[in-house]
């Protein structure tokens, strides 16, 4: 018996790394003119649209926005700065005297009662007497009194219980419930250094410690007293189509009583502040307290909390992100060439040559899908970063005219990366969707009807924000958070709308739900072309 | 031999009206054949219904204050289906020349502008009748649901929503006719273009940066010379039916804009065809 050994050729084997797979299907892509030509466009598209939003901008400032107080000058609007170069609203009646050193105030809160205007349509009838849930009224200790200092502060608010604020985007909150006079509120701040801590209590006996805060820098002399703010109330409707933004003053007056200090108080006497006073006051009352046997009676109107961008609100309209509002023209021109770059195989045979040089189509799909991803993410890149240069340039040039509302580093950062990663996998997207339909026309169909029209819907007004959020959780099109300009504070009353820039989820969330999306088209693309006949 | 030495091209077909009327029914049997146009067709009415639907319901009005155009409402499907509606006239043409087809086409049908004609007849044909059927739908769904979402007389909105009232029917008419020269407009840009996907997103380019942009430009002598020249902003004045005096056009001003854009797209895409090889 003999054994037969099996022929093997002497011929040596060819490298087939997925390196060469790689640079194969990078080769495919460089060489078609027209998707070269396609990625360049989209860049040009991105960047055109940003710089055509740029100098179309703030020629009608006059005009402002709307009724708020912040109504944006041809001067150009200041806005006070706080700490970490957030821009905040400072802005409320401040009952104080100088604390030096260390020590503590506590009062007692028996009452909170607003003042808001009518805000619907007709004839205007008097104010009413309702407060607005973040009317605020408490004590405050405050690196002096000019806008946008340091500071803590224990307050009763109109509907959201006992809270402990700092620095304008600090919150805690503390006791819940309405104040009245027949279940006060105690409140208590203390200075110990840079530490400032927060208690509350509803008797006056029983205490709970808020919260504790570090406040960097905070000189040894400090403002610290009682005070009085209640914010615009905004209101956005989407008349016949196009959206109207109404802001209107509201005010709060607060009963405080049992006011007891400990520490160093050299000034004897309280003197009454209108801090960053806008001439916001309702007809029927303005700013002011009125002191009597212990007992204070204190109003003031305004806020202290960060500003809101947007056009619907009453910071700086402009963002970063409406100079890149351009990206979803650019990210048509990327769709098209992501699904040729699949379709054209099938369309010229190319795929069978593909596949008889690497049988294994998993690697085949996934070369195809780093390099397209790659390509589009460099695209994304040079695109967003680009247009973030160029327009914070013209809009320096055009200073004075409108401000662009300022980002920390990190989130440019992350607006710029992010809008070439929603590309870049948005890319990859539709790569997997063309190996699944096999036509252009389909592939591109799908990723429009899934990317861009959500987008496309979220960007005018008129269309119901509820139906806009629900497309931007659940489509692809979820991955424009990334873009989002600035935070949403659940404890500043705004309009934050999908079509400012404020997403229903998350940044990276949003993210997540395009890379969801992908996996799934990814992994069904990898099964069908494995199974099905090239 | 040319074939019009042949005399196949007049002769044959007697007439001038014949030789249209065999083009028609060429054109006919390449649509009627390919399941996708009943596909999409379908999928645009779909689509336009589902999303209107979904805006009507998206909405309600709890008091006597909310301004809302409920003809509008009823009809955003319309901005949606209009994808699907680009992408039927882009395949009817970029299918031809992806499949090499458009070579035997003119080899039979030698007058090419008889051709996109009757490309442009017969899609306009299909697209409307989708389109009224998809318009009339969205309308029938506003009428059943708005009502249940406080858009109710108690609230002054006359109780249903009916194309017996002279600014709904125009509403409703102008957009099936939106559709059908988005349509018109698509397939102009195909013809000039020839490539399935590059006209795909051009034309989706050019319909809808004009909405987003307009959305955020600050200066609004700018923003209503851009609503007023883009194809879908003006050309979807036609679905207003209150505040008229604040659009930047009047509806059927908006779209004879949308119109010209049509008729430029298939001019250039007439003479393309005409004398560029095919």
């Amino acid at each position: 018996m003999t054994t037969i050994t099996p022929y093997r050729s002497t011929a040596q084997e060819a490298r087939d790394g997925f390196g060469q797979l790689l640079h194969a299907e990078w080769t495919k892509f460089r060489t078609v003119r027209g998707w070269v030509i396609g990625m360049i466009i989209a860049i040009v598209v991105t960047a055109g649209l940003g710089v055509l939003i740029a100098t179309s901008t703030g020629a009608s400032c006059a005009v402002g926005n709307g009724h708020t107080q912040h109504a944006v000058a041809c001067g150009g609007p200041t806005y006070a700065v706080g700490p970490g170069g957030v821009l905040v609203q400072d802005q409320f009646y401040f009952v104080r005297q100088p604390l030096a050193g260390n020590g503590s105030i506590t009062v007692r809160v028996t009452s909170l009662t607003g003042l808001s205007p009518y805000t619907g349509p007709g004839p205007v009838p008097p104010p009413q007497h309702t407060s607005v849930p973040w009317s605020k009224a408490g004590i405050i200790v405050k690196n002096g009194t000019s806008q946008g200092s340091a500071y803590a502060a224990m307050m009763v608010t109109g509907g959201n219980g006992v809270r402990m604020q700092w620095n304008y985007t600090g919150d805690t909150p503390g006791l819940p419930g309405a104040v009245s006079a027949a279940s006060p509120r105690w409140l208590r701040l203390t200075r110990d250094g840079d530490t400032i801590t927060g208690y509350d209590s509803a008797d006056g006996t029983h205490w709970a410690q808020v919260g504790t805060v570090t406040l960097a820098g905070l000189p040894p002399t400090v403002q610290a007293g009682l005070f009085v703010t209640s914010p615009h109330q905004f209101t956005y409707s989407a008349v016949l189509g196009s959206g109207t933004m109404n802001s209107s003053p509201t005010q709060a007056t607060a009963v405080f009583d049992h006011v007891s200090r400990t520490g160093a108080w050299p000034a004897h006497e309280w003197t009454g502040d209108d801090v960053g006073a806008g001439g916001n006051q309702l007809s029927s009352g303005s700013p002011g307290y009125q002191q009597a046997a212990g007992r204070f009676s204190v109003t003031g109107s305004g806020d202290i909390a960060p500003l809101i961008a947007g056009a619907t609100n009453d910071g700086p309209n402009i963002t970063v992100r409406d100079f890149l509002l351009g990206t979803f023209a650019g990210l048509i021109a990327v769709i098209v060439v992501a699904a040729m770059f699949m379709t054209a195989e099938y369309r010229r045979g190319l795929i069978r040559t593909t596949l008889a040089a690497s049988p294994d189509r998993g690697r085949v799909l996934a070369a195809k899908a780093i390099v397209i991803g790659l390509a589009a993410f460099v695209a994304g890149l040079v695109a967003a970063a680009g247009t973030v240069l160029i327009t914070t340039h013209i809009a320096q040039r055009r200073g004075g005219i409108f401000s662009v509302f300022p980002e920390p580093w990190p989130t440019e950062l992350r607006i710029i990366a992010g809008t070439a990663a929603l590309i870049a996998v948005a890319a990859v997207f539709i790569l997997a969707i063309a190996a699944i339909v096999r036509r252009s026309a389909t592939a591109i169909l799908i990723a429009i009807v899934a990317l861009v029209i959500p987008f496309v819907l979220s960007a005018p007004p008129g269309i119901p924000s509820s139906l806009v959020d629900w497309l931007l959780r659940l489509t692809p099109a979820a991955a424009f958070a990334l873009q989002q300009p600035a935070p949403q504070y659940y404890q500043v009353q705004a309009n934050y709308l999908a079509s400012s820039g404020y997403f229903p989820l998350a940044p990276w969330t949003g993210f997540a739900v395009l890379c969801g999306w992908t996996a799934l088209a990814l992994v069904l693309a990898a099964c069908l072309l494995r199974r099905r006949d090239a | 031999m040319s074939l019009r030495a042949a005399g196949l091209s007049r002769s044959r077909y007697g007439s001038r009206a014949g030789y249209g009327l065999q083009t028609l029914h060429a054109e006919w049997t390449k649509l009627r054949t390919v399941a996708s146009t009943g596909w999409l067709l379908l999928g645009a009415a779909v689509l336009t219904v589902a999303v209107s639907m979904a805006a009507d319901a998206a909405v309600t009005c709890s008091s006597s204050g909310c301004q809302v155009d409920t003809a509008k409402l009823s009809l955003t499907g319309v901005q949606a289906g209009q994808a699907v509606v680009a992408i039927i006239a882009v395949l009817a043409v970029g299918n031809e020349y992806s499949t090499g087809m458009i070579r035997i086409t003119l080899t039979a049908m030698p007058r090419r502008l008889t051709v996109l004609a009757a490309k442009a007849a017969l899609i306009a044909g299909l697209v409307l009748a989708a389109a009224a059927v998809a318009v009339l739908a969205s309308v029938l769904a506003g009428r059943l649901i708005l009502p249940g979402h406080g858009f109710t007389t108690a609230h002054g909105y006359p109780a249903l929503l009916s194309l017996g009232n002279g600014p709904v029917l125009r509403a409703a008419c102008g957009s099936v006719l939106y559709l059908t020269l988005v349509a018109l407009l698509t397939l102009g840009v195909a013809t000039a273009v020839r490539e399935t996907a590059v006209a795909t997103g051009l034309v989706l380019g050019l319909l809808y940066v004009f909405p987003v942009v307009t959305s955020v430009i600050g200066n609004q002598h700018w923003q209503r010379h851009l609503q007023q020249i883009g194809p879908m902003t003006a050309g979807l004045d036609i679905q207003a039916t209150a505040g008229l005096k604040s659009l930047p056009l009047t509806p059927w001003q908006g779209l004879g804009v949308l119109a010209l854009w049509a008729a430029g797209a298939l001019i250039i895409g007439a003479l393309i065809l005409r004398f560029r090889d095919a």
